[in-house]
């Protein structure tokens, strides 16, 4: 309970804190903000007590601690990066909102992941997606800004309907919403086949799985960048691990049937995600349908139904996380310098931001799966996952994905390292916070994947629960 | 610390120090240090490993070291060498260090420059070191991937399209390693127990044919992709055409040999059933490499094409001298790997050079260099004779001993497809002896040609190193044979037994 008592704390502090700060100084709570979160996040890491409340509504493990630290490092890079955005006179005004807005939703997430009744985990999901609208419209002069929000808001209404939908099929064949009691009901019944077939399809939107993707790429687009990022690592993030959880533990005894829902979407998503993003050419669009195609290679991981599963899903998603982020970071440090967010109008970056285009150069890299970066790991390990359970085809048919995926990623590191361009964007230099989420960033891509003890770690902690 | 690890940790330094180093005088300085301690190394391993293997050392890997790496996984960084991988690291320590005197004028961005190609030669050294499945892969993906921005940032001609032409294709040979190599490890404990990546624990147990059946393929064809296997050498081609001189001598020269040797380490030395019943497939397509690489060699007109197309050719006897699995076949498949990554480097070397004097390559636009360049001339007939197999020099010892061995066997099958590869022994000098009469002999076609200088002392060095190696096999291989004999042993002792013809 710990985690989502200090963020309620957190956003509550700020919105205190901003009632104390004069109309002229505002900007001031931003750097607090970023403190009293920094502060939080490393709160997360003391080991606290696992077991469950409210009668098993509620339920923590190392796994779910572990999750919830996982979006809070998200969340600490994420706010970072938008420092400066923030700081912007149109914005400064509403900058204790958009810390207070990103707190609320995070603690749905963290609901979330610990919810051992369907209720809870309703309750979560909802609390974490309703605020979310409100920071894709935070731009709210911007036409671009406001349509993203109202996009956002009716499709989660609409996922989140037949989500409902899907649970009360279950319900009326378990006769219980209790995660543990549903487990010792569940059955290949068709009343529960179809309400689980439900139930994916409303998660599927929120992770953006193919065919429920068609809001992500024009949200990510209108939202501000600091919101994209969060919908692409955060929320995802967090959609992934309940789905998982969900899926091992819930239903566990009709796994054979949901492998084969699985697989069909992995490879869709996989497949469809790459080719469209084949042709974008404005990088919030790229970013978004690659961040689909990764969730299809997430689905890989899931299939295994195993600790190695579990552990592979959470160990790519905190690689994902610093990877992503490290490649949104650029994008907003650039957008906010000169405004370009096109892959042509990054042509010869290198010239004038070396750095910048080093470290979105391995972003990229860890996306595509390439060593030394620890997207590399995070890929090779949920495919082994896969392999695990016998899915060799399936994997034939990510591996060729991810050699798709690379022509894509290429495809902005020549923009920024050979083609040739009179007029690159120019050079600057990014706030210190900005520079310190990428460091983080780059850290994490390199710690991440060499440390072994973090992986070794994840899979301890997911053999204890799933075997 | 272990010797091998040097060979990682040296490269890694040396890229360190180039990041502090202010211009691209400072970078090659420090690139070159580094190499040349390398060189140092790789002479030092050879002669310790003779003196092991003289001293009566039987192991089959020397200088072994493990550490537990992902302990859930077992994966492991495992290290060790043999024979062939201690001459393919000395090979690799060679052409390096020629590389970087060969692109010692690279001014543009020639940090990075130099980072991208040191980081590749790590990624090779790294590769031969490995006993380790993964650690082998990681090493693998690290070399392929800078060729990207060395080709499309310093290349030449459609450098955009042959960089990702080359990329994709060898990451997507590398995806269907990939799935092959899940597949070793899945299987790597048909019996129970704990499964493992290492390559040596793995040859102990006997993988399950129909495994092996459907994961040889994979393996095979992933590894054969980099040693330009046709139909996959498309790549080739474009990308030697394109990349800058060093990227191409180190590409053609040792990355190559990545494919090949991988070809026989892990896919036929852990699957020898697979690689015995699919042998006359692979032994077929290699056999259209071999002719067809030197006929496709001899229709170009660049001279970048001419050896690209040449080392599909001689890269293809690699591996058809390979899916012959006899003790004799394979000696030369090792030796024709070692010849030919030092005389195809040389050739690249050579060729930028002359392209950096008469800013083209194209051989009916040159002539009579000899007169006005003797001693590039000379070094070109001196690699060209080496490719074509004249005795003295290392292509005869490596070529002799591969047909030697495919001889041996006596069926009709690989007798014709031995005498079939043979005829490229013909052919390859067709258009070698074509392009020396061509641009080196004869009337000095163009008169801004007369003017041109000789080389300068980088170009020597890395010439004269290179042309010292091949001769230094050529003259005297039995030491280098020796080396690897012993090495092939335990590969060949495993490929026989399930032999069927």
């Amino acid at each position: 309970m710990r985690h989502e008592l200090l963020l309620i704390l957190a956003a509550v502090i700020v919105l205190i804190a901003e009632l104390a700060v004069s109309e002229s100084s505002k900007a001031r709570i931003i750097p607090f903000a970023l403190g009293l979160f920094a502060l939080v996040t490393i709160a997360g890491f003391i080991p606290g007590e696992t077991g469950t409340l409210f009668g098993g509504s509620y339920q923590s493990n190392e796994l779910t601690t572990m999750m919830k630290n996982v979006l809070n490092m998200g969340v600490l890079i994420i706010f970072l990066q938008s420092e400066s955005w923030l700081k912007k006179p149109e914005n400064v005004d509403k900058a204790s909102e958009y810390f207070v807005l990103t707190l609320a939703t995070l603690v749905g997430m963290n609901y979330m992941i610990s919810a051992g009744d369907f209720l809870i985990f309703y309750v979560g999901l909802e609390t974490a997606t309703i605020p979310i609208a409100g920071l894709a419209a935070f731009d709210k002069l911007k036409s671009r800004s406001a349509e993203a929000g109202i996009k956002l808001i009716l499709s989660s209404a609409l996922s989140s309907g037949i989500l409902l939908f899907g649970l009360s099929m279950i319900y009326g064949a378990t006769g219980s919403i209790y995660f543990a009691d549903v487990l010792k009901n569940v059955s290949a019944t068709p009343l529960i086949i179809m309400g689980f077939i439900f139930f994916v399809a409303g998660m599927g939107f929120k992770i953006s799985l193919v065919p429920f993707h068609f809001w992500t790429a024009d949200v990510y687009e209108g939202a501000p960048i600091g919101v994209t990022s969060y919908l692409s690592v955060v929320s995802k993030g967090a959609a992934v691990f309940i789905f998982t959880i969900v899926l091992f533990t819930v239903f566990r005894p009709i796994m054979e049937q949901w492998q084969h829902l699985i697989y069909t979407l992995a490879v869709m998503t996989m497949t469809l995600a790459n080719l469209f993003a084949l042709r974008q050419d404005n990088l919030k669009r790229f970013l978004a349908f690659s961040s689909i195609a990764q969730a299809g290679f997430i689905l890989l991981g899931i299939l295994g139904a195993n600790g190695m599963g579990m552990a592979s899903v959470v160990y790519f998603v905190l690689v994902y996380v610093f990877t992503n982020l490290g490649a949104f970071g650029v994008v907003a440090a650039v957008s906010a310098a000169s405004g370009v967010e096109t892959i042509s109008g990054y042509n010869g970056l290198y010239k004038t931001n070396p750095k910048l285009s080093l470290l979105m150069t391995l972003s990229l890299f860890s996306l595509a799966g390439i060593p030394p970066v620890a997207g590399f790991f995070g890929k090779f390990f949920l495919f082994t996952s896969a392999a695990g359970s016998g899915y060799f085809i399936l994997v034939l048919i990510a591996v060729l994905n991810a050699t798709i995926s690379l022509y894509y990623y290429l495809r902005v590191v020549k923009a920024m390292f050979i083609d040739a361009n009179e007029d690159p964007a120019p050079t600057f230099r990014s706030s210190n916070a900005m520079r310190l989420g990428l460091i983080m960033c780059l850290a994490g891509m390199f710690i991440i994947g060499f440390a072994s003890t973090i992986f070794d770690y994840l899979r301890n902690i997911s053999d204890v629960l799933f075997n | 610390m272990n010797i091998l690890s040097l060979f990682v940790v040296v490269p890694v330094l040396t890229i360190v120090g180039i990041l502090f180093t202010k211009d691209f005088k400072g970078a090659r300085v420090v690139s070159a240090i580094g190499m040349s301690i390398q060189l140092v190394l790789a002479a030092a391993l050879i002669l310790m490993y003779l003196g092991a293997r003289k001293a009566g050392v039987t192991d089959e890997m020397l200088w072994t070291a493990d550490y537990t790496w992902f302990k859930s996984l077992n994966i492991h960084y495992a290290i060790g060498v043999d024979g062939i991988a201690v001459a393919m690291i000395g090979l690799t320590a060679i052409v390096v260090f020629a590389g970087i005197f060969a692109s010692w004028e690279v001014e543009y961005l020639s940090r990075e420059f130099f980072i991208s190609l040191i980081l590749l030669a790590t990624g090779v050294f790294g590769f031969f070191i490995s006993l380790d499945l993964f650690t082998m892969f990681l090493f693998y993906e690290l070399a392929v991937i800078p060729m990207y921005l060395l080709i499309g940032v310093w290349g030449s001609g459609p450098k955009e399209a042959s960089a990702m032409k080359l990329t994709l294709m060898l990451m997507g040979g590398s995806a269907l390693l990939m799935v092959g190599l899940f597949g070793l490890y899945y299987n790597s404990a048909p019996d129970g127990g704990s499964l493992t990546w290492n390559i040596l624990e793995i040859a102990k147990i006997k993988i399950p044919v129909e495994a092996q059946r459907f994961f040889f393929p994979f393996t095979f064809i992933g590894f054969g992709i980099l040693g330009a296997l046709f139909p996959f050498h498309t790549w080739s081609p474009d990308g030697h055409a394109s990349a800058p001189t060093a990227v191409s001598m180190l590409h053609a020269g040792v990355l190559m040999k990545l494919g090949g040797y991988g070809c026989f380490r892990v896919a036929m030395f852990l699957m020898p059933e697979a690689a015995n019943e699919m042998a006359w497939i692979f032994i077929i397509l290699t056999t259209i490499s071999v002719v067809y690489g030197a006929f496709g060699a001899i229709w170009q007109k660049d001279l970048k094409f001419i050896n690209a197309y040449s080392s599909v050719s001689h890269c293809g006897l690699v591996i058809f001298a390979l899916l012959m699995m006899n003790q004799t076949a394979m000696d030369g498949a090792i030796l024709q790997m070692i010849s030919h990554g030092l005389m195809t480097a040389l050739f690249f070397a050579l060729i930028g050079m002359i392209y950096g004097r008469t800013h083209t390559r194209n051989i009916t636009e040159m002539g009579g260099l000899m007169k006005v360049i003797p001693f590039l001339a000379v070094v070109y007939m001196i690699a060209g004779f080496a490719s074509l197999g004249l005795p003295g020099l290392s292509g005869f010892v490596a070529e002799m001993t591969v047909f030697v061995g495919s001889f041996q066997h006596q069926d009709t099958f690989h007798r014709v497809v031995t005498i079939i590869a043979a005829s490229s022994i013909v052919i390859t000098a067709v258009y070698i002896l074509r392009v020396v009469g061509m641009i080196l002999l004869g009337p000095v076609k163009d008169p801004h040609h007369l003017e041109l200088t000789d080389a300068k002392w980088f170009e020597r060095l890395s010439t004269i190193t290179l042309v010292l190696s091949v001769a230094a096999i050529g003259i005297a291989p039995l030491w280098l044979s020796d080396m690897i004999q012993a090495s092939l042993e335990p590969i060949v002792a495993k490929l026989t037994v399930f032999n069927p013809f």
